[in-house]
């Protein structure tokens, strides 16, 4: 297990890259979701003051 | 077709089905390209940045180029949805590119001995960087997004020149960067034990691709359709 971790020497160099790689992947996956949810919550919100107003 | 709120219900439909692929394929292409492809005669183990350097900078391309395609199709015909498309891109397209550069450099340090150079190939991708955060500031700058997807469409067509200078940069300059070793025609340079994981890892980023930029569609159709009826349905829906 060590010697595969090991990357023949070169691990200081792999494994950045496949770790970056992940956070990249997480990040442009995360980031539509969050957008989307603060979208929605806002319009919800915003209708919720209007119903308030027309009472 | 083309009412946001058929293309929201028709994206959140095919999302499941592009996640679902590029994790299958992403699975194989780790498990390929880390442990069943030998190490390579000359540079051992590092090689196998490949399976994440190459597919990024193919991916910093080829959206770049599905933006310069839908800026031309918002600018003639003035279509809400490829605007929008051109914008959900961006931010990926942006993060594909840095990923390559980074990448690069991580493999370049141990076999060219440097972390950069001034190299044709290395410039022009950090040139296509600077466009892809261009077109993201340029965008979030203008108030009004029917305007805003026009100037990001014309930033767009002018930059997707440099596309084929990327591409080319190794056939035209004297680079220190290795010319393509994968082509679509002729005979393979490479060994197909190290070829699968390669293609494989292709196809994933693409189809996370397919997945991101739906979902950031979806987003950016809701937001700018917020005082429509569908909207208001939509969260008057998800609020019970």
């Amino acid at each position: 297990m060590s010697e595969f971790l090991d990357m023949g020497g070169y691990a200081m160099y792999v494994w950045p890259s496949y770790g970056l790689a992940f956070v990249i992947l997480v990040a442009n996956w995360v980031s539509p979701l969050l957008q989307r949810r603060r979208v929605l919550t806002d319009i919800a919100r915003k209708l919720r003051r209007e119903k308030r107003e027309q009472k | 077709m083309g009412s946001p709120r058929y293309f929201y219900n028709v994206a959140g439909k095919m999302i499941p089905w592009f996640a679902i692929s590029f994790l299958l394929t992403l699975i194989a292409g780790i498990y390929y390209g880390l442990f069943v492809a030998p190490p390579d005669y000359q540079q051992g183990e590092s090689y196998r940045i490949m399976y994440i350097h190459v597919p990024a900078a193919w991916m910093s391309m080829f959206i770049y180029i599905v933006m310069a395609v839908a800026g031309l199709i918002s600018l003639v015909w003035r279509i809400k949805i490829t605007e929008i498309t051109i914008i959900s891109s961006a931010s990926v397209g942006a993060s594909f590119t840095f990923l390559a550069l980074v990448t690069g450099s991580l493999w370049g340090k141990p076999m060219w001995g440097t972390w950069w150079v001034w190299d044709a190939r290395l410039t022009s991708e950090l040139l296509l960087l600077f466009l892809y955060l261009g077109i993201i500031a340029l965008y979030s700058a203008i108030e009004d997004k029917r305007v805003a997807a026009r100037a990001i469409s014309i930033l767009a067509l002018v930059g997707v020149v440099n596309i084929p200078i990327i591409h080319y940069s190794v056939e035209w300059w004297n680079t220190l960067h290795q010319t393509s070793s994968v082509t679509m025609t002729g005979k393979q340079a490479m060994s197909t034990s190290m070829l699968i994981p390669l293609l494989l890892m292709g196809i994933s980023f693409k189809l996370y691709y397919g997945a991101v930029v739906l979902m950031r569609a979806r987003a950016e159709v809701l937001e700018r359709d917020r005082n429509t009826r569908w909207v208001r349905e939509l969260v008057e829906g998800e609020m019970k």
